[in-house]
């Protein structure tokens, strides 16, 4: 089943009197359960697909099905409803809520999806629990390392148990071994039946994942399935065999 | 609305959170808005009590009372045309009674000033003295707290009587009670058979019966060569209803009396308290109000006060506007967001500005007759959350129509 289903999108900025052609033809799939990287340099539209991918933007042309709805042409409100339900974020800079302690940044989206107090701890509780953070729960983001910060906004993208989880560059700010942990954490999410899409510009983070979409000028350049991925242990890599 | 109510929460929390950590910043702001609170409840409690004093000051004057004289009270235009007319007579008096119907009581009424009344070595210099008839006591509802008023027969034989007010009372009898004992007006000696109750003295204490005395219109001649000259007519109407036709009644009667042609205008004036209630909203009611509109723009300044933290706050936390908008958060919750903080930081203000004040009140009571209105406590909270929404809406309506992408990346 298509979770994500893109045919012919287009993106263009208005920059001055100057046209910027972001994204200039994409069609692509996106089956449950897959675990799909995108990559490409900077500057190729890799963050423009990821916005739409992500509902935080819509495109200028064509067509986007998400879970089998069609969200191209849908309002500020009925997208944020779609992010808040079915669309887990995970982001480079971590974007937590500096002065909330880390069960109430993985509460957040239960908020604004209204349920209520006691339901909302206990599902935000088992997700920190997830994520190995059971011991760190009132801690404040800055009383937690990068690693840790992270692992507190993988189970704030699992909390709501979305549709997608969509990693923007998650270990952009982690040393390497600290990468290497939150890696095998996604493999971990991946392997229970999560959608990942992780985007990124290191070809070694790319080869966590079972597919590889490369963009560059506003195109697919290249997608395809990798062969014998990189799958890392709980506290390390391992090359499958 | 339960899911309102859950987000609702979040967002009250947001706000007092965001209060608490910007302590300074929030109490400077909250200043603006508790002088500008405190300025304009301190003023209107002023004005409120103001006007107290005034209406108390002419609640002598009953709002069911006709008062014919010569000039009106408030005249207006050429002097002359008022003092070339006729004085009114006692024989006008006498006539009017007979020719109107709707009264119920009727009270020709003089007054000489700035006598000096004695008793044993104390004195009271410039004193008001009134000469009336009995029916005084019911057009000015006086009540006595010793004593009894004058009867029909002490006028009729012009006797040497009098009712005495509370201040009169407090300078000549500091100890005993003034009842039949003999005090003299200007060396004449009169025998007091009535003491007023206390009226209180409104700021304009001329109206006030409690340094005044009150005798037979005939015995006042004693003092007076003419007492047609300040001669004026009391005309108790009973009802308020009844007012206007009593008035309307008493022009015509008046008109035959004085014989004034048809095509000429009234020789004389009926008056009532509610000309004095107009005088005072056309001029201190004005300057009042006046004085609250003045207040109210430091409420303004207070208010712009707001509205230029709450831009900063929401430049502030662009990237937190951001990461809500990402996981769900709708336009109108991070508008609600911004317009509680705003709301609070207002609220906050008009609740300490309200308990600045009271104490102020309190103060004011020294002079006028009046504490802090419970109404303009509410008002003022009223107010200050709806300065808040008001100030705190632009900037919160910035924050809402942030878009997500670029909130995110900003630093």
């Amino acid at each position: 089943m298509n979770i994500i289903n893109i045919e012919h999108i287009a993106k263009i900025y208005q920059v001055g009197s100057e046209e910027v052609h972001a994204l200039r033809d994409v069609s692509l799939n996106i089956e449950k359960g897959e675990y799909v990287a995108i990559m490409g340099p900077s500057g190729s539209g890799k963050s423009t697909l990821m916005n739409i991918l992500g509902c935080l933007d819509t495109p200028t042309k064509g067509l986007y099905n998400f879970t089998g709805v069609n969200v191209s042409q849908m309002n500020d409100n009925e997208l944020a409803n779609i992010r808040n339900k079915e669309i887990g974020f995970v982001f480079q800079t971590f974007n937590l809520l500096p002065r909330s302690d880390a069960l109430h940044n993985v509460e957040l989206p239960l908020i604004y999806a209204g349920i209520s107090s006691h339901e909302r701890k206990d599902k935000a509780r088992l997700a920190l629990d997830h994520v190995g953070l059971n011991d760190r729960m009132h801690h404040k983001p800055n009383e937690l390392s990068g690693g840790q910060r992270q692992r507190v906004a993988i189970a704030r993208a699992l909390v709501t148990q979305p549709a997608i989880i969509l990693a923007d560059e998650p270990t952009g700010n982690l040393d390497t071994k600290t990468g290497e942990d939150i890696m095998a954490l996604f493999n971990e999410i991946y392997e229970q039946g999560n959608t990942i899409i992780l985007v990124t510009h290191e070809e070694y983070i790319a080869e966590h994942a079972e597919r590889i979409i490369r963009i560059r000028d506003g195109m697919i350049e290249k997608d395809e399935h990798v062969k014998d991925r990189y799958i890392p242990k709980k506290n390390g890599f391992s090359k499958a065999d | 609305m339960k899911n309102f109510f859950i987000e609702f929460l979040e967002i009250f929390r947001i706000a007092f959170n965001a209060i608490r950590i910007n302590k300074l910043r929030s109490t400077l702001t909250t200043l603006g808005i508790i002088i500008g609170i405190v300025a304009v409840t301190t003023m209107s409690t002023a004005i409120v009590g103001l006007r107290e004093a005034f209406l108390t000051s002419i609640s002598s004057l009953g709002s069911d009372v006709l008062y014919v004289s010569k000039v009106p009270w408030f005249a207006m235009g050429d002097w002359s045309l008022y003092r070339n007319r006729k004085n009114l007579t006692l024989e006008q008096y006498e006539r009017l009674k007979d020719m109107i119907n709707t009264y119920e009581a009727i009270a020709p009424t003089a007054s000489s000033f700035g006598l000096n009344v004695k008793r044993k070595e104390r004195s009271v210099i410039s004193t008001v003295v009134y000469g009336t008839t009995e029916d005084f006591q019911r057009t000015s509802q006086i009540e006595l707290e010793e004593g009894r008023f004058m009867s029909e027969m002490d006028v009729r034989a012009g006797r040497k009587v009098c009712m005495v007010g509370q201040d009169i009372v407090k300078e000549l009898f500091p100890i005993e009670s003034p009842v039949n004992k003999e005090i003299k007006i200007n060396n004449i000696p009169f025998k007091i058979i009535g003491v007023m109750t206390k009226q209180g003295s409104g700021f304009l204490g001329s109206f006030s019966l409690d340094g005044m005395i009150i005798m037979p219109l005939k015995s006042l001649e004693l003092f007076s060569d003419d007492i047609h000259r300040r001669l004026r007519i009391d005309v108790k109407v009973g009802d308020v209803d009844k007012l206007e036709d009593a008035k309307q009644e008493i022009i015509s009667a008046m008109r035959i009396i004085r014989k004034v042609p048809y095509n000429k205008p009234d020789d004389f004036a009926v008056n009532q308290q509610e000309a004095f209630k107009q005088m005072y909203d056309q001029t201190v009611g004005i300057i009042a109000y006046a004085g609250i509109v003045i207040t109210a723009l430091s409420l303004f300044v207070g208010a712009i006060g707001i509205m230029n933290i709450m831009f900063v706050s929401v430049t502030e936390r662009t990237k937190e506007i951001g990461i809500r908008k990402a996981i769900g958060a709708k336009t109108w919750s991070i508008l609600l967001q911004f317009l509680t903080e705003s709301a609070l930081i207002c609220l906050l203000g008009g609740v300490i500005g309200i308990i600045i004040s009271f104490p102020l009140s309190l103060i004011i009571n020294q002079f006028l007759p009046t504490t802090m209105p419970l109404p303009i406590v509410g008002l003022s909270l009223l107010i200050s959350a709806f300065v808040g929404i008001i100030s705190g809406f632009l900037p919160a309506l910035k924050a809402s129509r942030l878009n997500p992408v670029d909130a995110l990346r900003y630093e």
